[in-house]
């Protein structure tokens, strides 16, 4: 059990949140064909849109409603409405998703109603899904404004249950922010496994997976399809992954009847084995063979692998699913968690194998660690390099963003395959550095390396 | 207040743009209007930060919701020799319950463990649209902040929706001169000591050109604000000269010094071989009027001789690898025209050039070198036609901002990052022989041919 510290500081150092329009937009680039616009100044686009890039190494379609000092007085929805417009005229989108932001939420505007007016007022907005996000920046964190942003793609889009039959082979998942692209195309192959179909929404791997097209397209490259999104209500099970799925889930379920199963991850052998046994039961299929071979080969890694974790101290900074994720596999390993900092106080969190969760920024992990005595590794996005640096220990990037690394986007921790790799490549950072209190430490490696 | 400023900001007189505006136009103010839903391009606040940010020993607060500071912290590619307190991000990051109590007292509070736990020489406090809109008066709380901590804290009042980019940095400017530059009077101010305004040490550039200074025995008082410490900022007030490097952003700054201090500045560039020894002779030829020794006129020319002649020498193997070259060059102001020169000289062609940010000078310059072909010269070119350019072969290679390095390189096009995230510096007559080289090891690379290749299936 642990305990949730959240000190709400006066000055954040560092900060290791990431806002949460950029969270909705991140969502966005999973639809098809789409562009999503910020309602707010420029540079609430700008530093997203950058933020992204350098991450993903991809041109980002982002928008901007270009808010000024006149319209943040009077009311920005003309600015919302030129916006809409320009986007349907120069870039022929199929989906548009208007997202608010902390200055048009201070404000207070009634996007939803205003965006009937002027869909009402324009034939040319007809084809195109415009999709509303209350996601403003005071509020929560990177998951919470992905969260927001499937939710909402959810209640404007899916067709109510009634009219659509059940598909029996149909499933729908709704990864959670901390799943790469690369995850995402995983779990779609362990999914097509079974034999089932999955609706991913949203859909990183279509678009954001790092591909060559054969034109110059100026919105996203692929993702979810709007036709897909809407026969969502046809499918038997609902997988949600990532505890900030729970109301993207639920709102699924109120609208179509279909049912939920939210895991909390799909790292780690335990977790994966309860993924297989659902998808096993979904498709009324033993877990194939393919799969079986993949779960021998994780074990395999765990025997290789068990004898560098055991006993080391690792401090991990994330969003509260990153954090859950990697604390777990570390812990199950025999690793221990010196410092554990992530964005947000959620309950969930209590159930993780450390002393204490603390709600904060790189600062606070720098105390966490010293007041642990140090750690022999660090997990955390890029922003933890210059921490990293002062402490001399390797740091291992994972979340968001990831810019001072090639492949942030394909790095592949889902599964059983994903699960494999993961402990080697920690494995591996682990065996380099003897540790900082590594005379305690050196009768295992010995073993190891006679084994 | 804000306003009175910003008015003042689009009317500077010494604007080489606005000197070619009528009354009317002027008064639209610079910049074009930001078009929503077809705007690229950060707001005054990233403006305002960009031009700050690199002074490297204070603290950079933001006084805002997350997004401000969270989203771009520790990503703007200013190197710094000495403190790199700059490369941390301080921030409010002001809360629902902030917004409607308001954030005055957390922004005092976060001022004052800021002082205690850094002990920077200063703190620079930067006001956001969220602060702003709920009536945070930041210049009230900075103002009793200094007075009651003993450090100062400057206000910088540039939020977002203020306006552009552009506009920020010269709010930037605004604040060092109302609130820094003069407030500390230095003991070794000398005869042949320099400010560069707009230069902000991007990959370490400073060190492309400031040996050649050191040389000459020039002193780089500071640079505003590649690299610079606070108290060198502070004391800039007694350079005998200024070089403003960026003109469009810091101009105004420049022109108040001059009226404040009596310190003469001229607008120069150290992008190209021969502006790097224009800006040299100008500098020399400054410093000589107000009185530093006249023997420097001649050094300044036997450096330049020597330096121009070890560049060429070593651009010359170049040539063969890239005469032919179609470029694409693609940034704005005064980057254009001061590169052309140095690509034409290793036989590139340079098919165009955008002049999106150029004064009318630049854009008289750049066409000059062109052969005053008007069709290569363009405002901005669409990424689809740009795309086209590329997949057409009217282009071989593009230089640009990360923004469009996408359009190139999915079009499997070459590409070489020239703006502000550019991990090799381009200054002076080194950084010229360095982006040549760059170039052919861009262009020259063997991917191309593999992946231009059809698959065997195609």
């Amino acid at each position: 059990m642990a305990i949730i510290v959240d000190q709400n500081k006066a000055l954040s150092t560092s900060p290791l949140k990431i806002s949460a329009p950029l969270g909705a937009a991140l969502a966005f680039m999973g639809m098809n064909g789409c562009l999503p616009m910020f309602h707010g100044s420029q540079g609430c686009t700008a530093f997203a849109l950058v933020m992204m890039v350098r991450h993903f190494r991809e041109a980002i379609p982002l928008q901007t409603t270009a808010m000024n000092e006149i319209s943040t007085i009077l009311g920005g929805m003309d600015q919302v409405e030129q916006g809409l417009l320009n986007i349907a005229k120069r870039a022929k989108p199929s989906v548009i998703g208007v997202i608010s932001t902390a200055l048009t939420e201070t404000r207070g505007e009634d996007m939803a109603g205003e965006l009937k007016v002027i869909r009402a007022r324009h034939a040319e907005l007809a084809d195109i899904a415009v999709v509303d996000v209350s996601a403003p920046d005071f509020a929560g964190a990177l998951e919470t404004g992905w969260g927001k942003a499937v939710t909402a793609i959810i209640r404007q889009l899916v067709v109510p249950a009634a009219p659509l039959p059940a598909m029996g082979k149909q499933v729908n998942l709704l990864p959670g922010c901390h799943l790469t692209p690369g995850d995402v195309a995983a779990l779609k192959d362990i999914i097509a496994d079974f034999g089932l179909e999955a609706v991913v929404l949203p859909d990183l791997s279509g678009s954001l997976d790092g591909h060559v097209p054969d034109q110059y397209v100026p919105t996203t490259l692929g993702g979810t399809e709007v036709a897909a999104v809407k026969s969502m209500g046809r499918a038997q099970l609902t997988i949600a992954i990532g505890e900030h799925m729970r109301f993207a889930a639920r709102a699924l379920e109120e609208k179509t009847g279909v049912p939920f199963l939210l895991l909390d991850r799909v790292t780690g052998l335990e977790a994966v084995d309860r993924l297989m046994v659902c998808l096993s039961n979904v498709a009324g299929v033993p877990v194939p063979a393919r799969q079986r071979r993949a779960r021998s080969q994780l074990v395999d890694a765990m025997l290789d692998g068990h004898f560098y974790f055991g006993g080391r101290a690792v401090a991990i900074a994330g969003e509260p699913a990153l954090l859950s994720t990697y604390a777990r596999l570390v812990s199950e390993l025999g690793g221990r968690i010196a410092a554990a900092v992530t964005t947000q106080a959620l309950p969930c969190l209590g159930d993780l194998p450390v002393e204490r969760v603390v709600v904060g920024d790189f600062e606070d992990l720098e105390e966490q660690i010293s007041d642990a005595g140090g750690c022999d590794l660090l997990i955390a996005n890029s922003n933890g390099r210059q921490l990293a640096h002062r402490l001399s220990v390797p740091l291992f990037r994972a979340g968001f963003p990831v810019f001072d690394r090639l492949g942030a986007a394909q790095m592949v921790s889902a599964g059983y395959g994903g699960t494999r790799d993961l402990i080697n490549q920690l494995g591996n950072l682990l065996m380099d550095c003897p540790g900082h209190n590594h005379e305690e430490h050196s009768h295992g490696h010995a073993t190891a390396a006679a084994g | 207040m804000l306003k009175r400023k910003i008015q003042e900001l689009m009317n500077e007189p010494a604007c080489s743009v606005n000197q070619g505006k009528s009354t009317d136009e002027r008064k639209k103010g610079c910049g074009k209007a930001l078009v929503p839903g077809a705007a690229a391009g950060g707001c005054a606040f990233d403006g305002a930060k960009i031009a700050l940010q690199p002074i490297t020993d204070v603290v950079h607060l933001v006084h805002g919701p997350l997004a401000c500071e969270g989203n771009s912290w520790d990503g703007r590619n200013s190197w710094t020799t000495g403190s790199d307190l700059y490369r941390r991000g301080f921030t409010t990051d002001l809360g629902n319950l902030d917004i409607i109590a308001g954030g005055e007292k957390k922004l005092y509070r976060a001022i004052k463990q800021a002082i205690q736990r850094h002990q920077p020489p200063a703190v620079f406090v930067y006001q956001t649209c969220v602060g702003a809109l709920i009536g945070d008066d930041i210049e009230a709380v900075c103002k009793a902040a200094s007075s009651r901590l003993g450090t100062p804290v400057i206000p910088v009042n540039a939020p977002g929706f203020a306006g552009s980019k552009n506009l920020g940095n010269r709010l930037g400017g605004e604040a060092l001169f109302d609130h820094v530059i003069g407030t500390v009077e230095p003991s070794d101010a000398g005869p042949t000591d320099i400010n560069i305004l707009g230069e902000y040490n991007v990959a370490g550039e400073l060190d492309q050109f400031r040996p050649l200074l050191t040389r000459l025995g020039i002193r780089l008082r500071t640079s505003i604000t590649g690299d610079a410490r606070y108290a060198d900022v502070a004391a800039a007030h007694t350079a005998r000269a200024n070089m403003v490097l960026c003109s469009q952003a810091l101009v105004t700054l420049a022109r108040k010094m001059k009226e404040k201090w009596g310190i003469p500045y001229f607008e120069g560039s150290f992008y190209g071989i021969s502006d790097t020894s224009d800006a040299l002779r100008n500098i020399a030829r400054m410093l000589v009027e107000r009185g530093a020794d006249p023997a420097l006129l001649s050094r300044t020319e036997a450096l330049i001789a020597e330096e121009e002649a070890k560049a060429w020498a070593r651009l010359a193997p170049y040539k063969p690898r890239l005469a032919g070259k179609k470029v694409l060059l693609y940034t704005g102001g005064v980057k254009s025209w001061s590169v052309i020169q140095a690509l034409q000289e290793v036989g590139m062609e340079v098919v165009g050039s955008s002049v999106r940010k150029a004064t009318n000078e630049d854009k008289r310059k750049a066409l000059e070198r062109l052969g005053d072909d008007e069709e290569k010269l363009a405002d901005a070119i669409t990424p689809r036609d740009m795309y086209a350019m590329f997949k057409e072969g009217r282009a071989d290679m593009m230089l640009s901002g990360g923004r469009s390095q996408f359009v190139a390189l999915k079009a499997r096009t070459p590409w070489i990052d020239i703006n502000q995230e550019r991990h090799h510096g381009f200054a002076a007559y080194d950084g010229m022989v360095s982006l040549v080289q760059q170039i052919d090891l861009s262009i020259n690379n063997p991917i191309w041919a593999q992946i231009r290749a059809p698959a065997p299936w195609e």
